[in-house]
């Protein structure tokens, strides 16, 4: 055990370590807000087409040589996410015919020009690390720690400014709009703040696993809570929980991080499940 | 007093006509049940009554100080909301969100409001409970409260009775005509005419035929007869 201490001691004194921890937190945090609304609402999947999305722009980004990817990444990720979200009536395409349309296409295109385009000597190593995240989370720079502070403590803001909102047109859609709440406006903004998310996300567990950071916490407080309130908050804090133990483990274990944090979320799935059923 | 006149209205999606020439008028205090056979266009009315749907001709007019969003209304159960982690007072206060001016959280006379029309509906002691281990007739409860937070003086509910054993039906019927009795103005969809003409005042009968009027006339009328004969006459 103390070698254990020592060992994670000796870790903690590299700053990189200490950033992927903060960073790492914050957008677990931030994922499992929105997982309720998103699975009451039937678009777990959401995430996933997203991240496939954001996959395809950052290959565009890679080809065209852009140094900040982010540029190129974020505004397509957010365009899908509205087209995506937005249940009107004269939506072409429905719901997960949709999604599953977008993220594999998506999917499918960003390897193709990775690989007709790419100038990278290391090609699979490159792409394995987009879809499954990798070391990533541990070279950002200090400019990209404030950028997902900072992006995070606006979507915090923006989940408990709106909180009351997010309720109604998760339970009841039609009765929102019926009682003269701007509908259309409050999903536009919902989707773009799932974009921001996910396009985040990506750093720390990749593309392939993003839905799981989303869905899991919310799924995991489902099983237990009754309220709306005590659904949300025990999410985030069992998201925030799995991801630090998730990190933690793949330090002292040199384990891949992403993986080994959706590891630990299932883990904590089946915990809550057996909890909740021992009750009922 | 009126409250909700409509004049030569057509009804209908994307350009698609359901229902046209439609004239009516909702009196405060009236009681009003719109019936007609599937697919006659019952939601659809609804819908753009609420301003959902928009009206592909006609006109809405709202008196009284009314208008589509300070009105209560009841819709059917969705799938979502059969199982989601709610308990009862969140979501009886979810209806205090039409106030006008943007606020982040609710005041304490929204918090009373909710109260008092929990205990009206007779579910104060389930406020902590989770919504989806209520019963059928409970949760229907939680939506009318819910309701009634967001308009105290017109409800329009959409087949309120679907999926209740008969008792609490009957339960619901009274409930919903104690409120009646209060004064709230009751707009009601029902595929149940033998009901609907018990407890309405006035009916509106939508279909190939359109009927509107008190409810004494409906059943003498020709399209009353032939319906109640139809619908209701297989039960007895």
């Amino acid at each position: 055990m103390s070698e254990m201490l020592g060992k994670l001691a000796y870790y903690m004194e590299f700053p990189f370590v200490r950033y992927a921890l903060i960073v790492g937190v914050l957008i677990a945090l931030c994922s499992s807000l929105f997982g309720a609304t998103l699975v009451l609402k039937r678009f777990s999947f959401i995430g996933d087409g997203l991240a496939h999305v954001a996959f395809g722009a950052m290959a565009i980004a890679a080809v065209l040589n852009f140094t900040n990817e982010m540029v190129v990444i974020l505004p397509i990720t957010v365009i899908c996410a509205i087209l995506l979200l937005r249940t009107g009536q004269n939506t072409i395409i429905k719901g997960d015919a949709a999604i599953a349309m977008i993220s594999v296409g998506a999917l499918g295109f960003g390897y193709l020009i990775m690989n007709l385009f790419s100038t990278s000597s290391n090609l699979t190593g490159d792409v394995c690390s987009t879809l499954f995240g990798s070391t990533s989370i541990l070279t950002l720079t200090t400019k990209e720690v404030w950028l997902s502070v900072i992006l995070s403590v606006v979507v915090v803001i923006f989940f408990i400014v709106y909180y009351n909102r997010i309720f109604s047109l998760t339970f009841d859609e039609n009765f929102a709009k019926a009682t003269g709440m701007k509908v259309e406006l409050y999903n536009l903004l919902t989707a773009i703040v799932i974009a921001v998310i996910i396009v985040l996300a990506m750093n720390l567990v990749g593309s392939l696993l993003i839905s799981a950071l989303v869905i899991f916490p919310a799924l995991s407080a489902m099983r237990i809570f009754k309220s709306f309130k005590s659904v949300i908050l025990f999410s985030a804090g069992i998201s925030v929980i799995c991801a630090l133990v998730g990190m933690l483990i793949s330090i002292l274990a040199g384990t891949p991080v992403g993986s080994t944090i959706v590891a630990v979320d299932v883990a904590a799935f089946v915990v809550c499940y057996i909890i909740g059923r021992a009750r009922s | 007093m009126a409250q909700i006149i409509c004049r030569d209205l057509t009804l209908g999606y994307d350009n698609e006509v359901v229902l046209k020439g439609l004239n009516f008028q909702v009196d405060a205090g009236d009681y009003l049940c719109i019936v007609g056979e599937n697919g006659s266009g019952k939601s659809t009315l609804m819908k753009t009554i609420l301003g959902l749907t928009p009206p592909l001709g006609g006109e809405i007019r709202w008196g009284d100080g009314l208008n589509a969003h300070t009105i209560g209304y009841l819709p059917q159960q969705t799938v979502v909301q059969r199982d989601f982690p709610a308990s009862v007072q969140e979501i009886v206060l979810s209806g205090c969100q039409n106030r006008p001016g943007f606020r982040v959280f609710y005041k304490p006379e929204d918090r009373q409001k909710a109260e008092r029309n929990m205990e009206r509906m007779g579910i104060a002691d389930l406020a902590k409970r989770c919504y989806r281990d209520l019963s059928g007739g409970q949760q229907q409860r939680v939506l009318l409260a819910r309701a009634l937070c967001s308009a105290e003086k017109v409800l329009l509910l959409d087949e309120p009775v679907t999926g209740l054993d008969p008792k609490i039906t009957l339960e619901m019927y009274e409930l919903i005509q104690s409120l009646n009795e209060e004064g709230i103005t009751i707009i009601m969809i029902s595929h149940d005419v033998d009901e609907a003409v018990r407890y309405a005042d006035h009916i509106l009968h939508i279909g190939k035929h359109i009927f509107f009027g008190p409810r004494d006339e409906y059943i003498r009328s020709d399209v009353g007869k032939y319906f109640l004969m139809q619908e209701g006459g297989g039960e007895e």
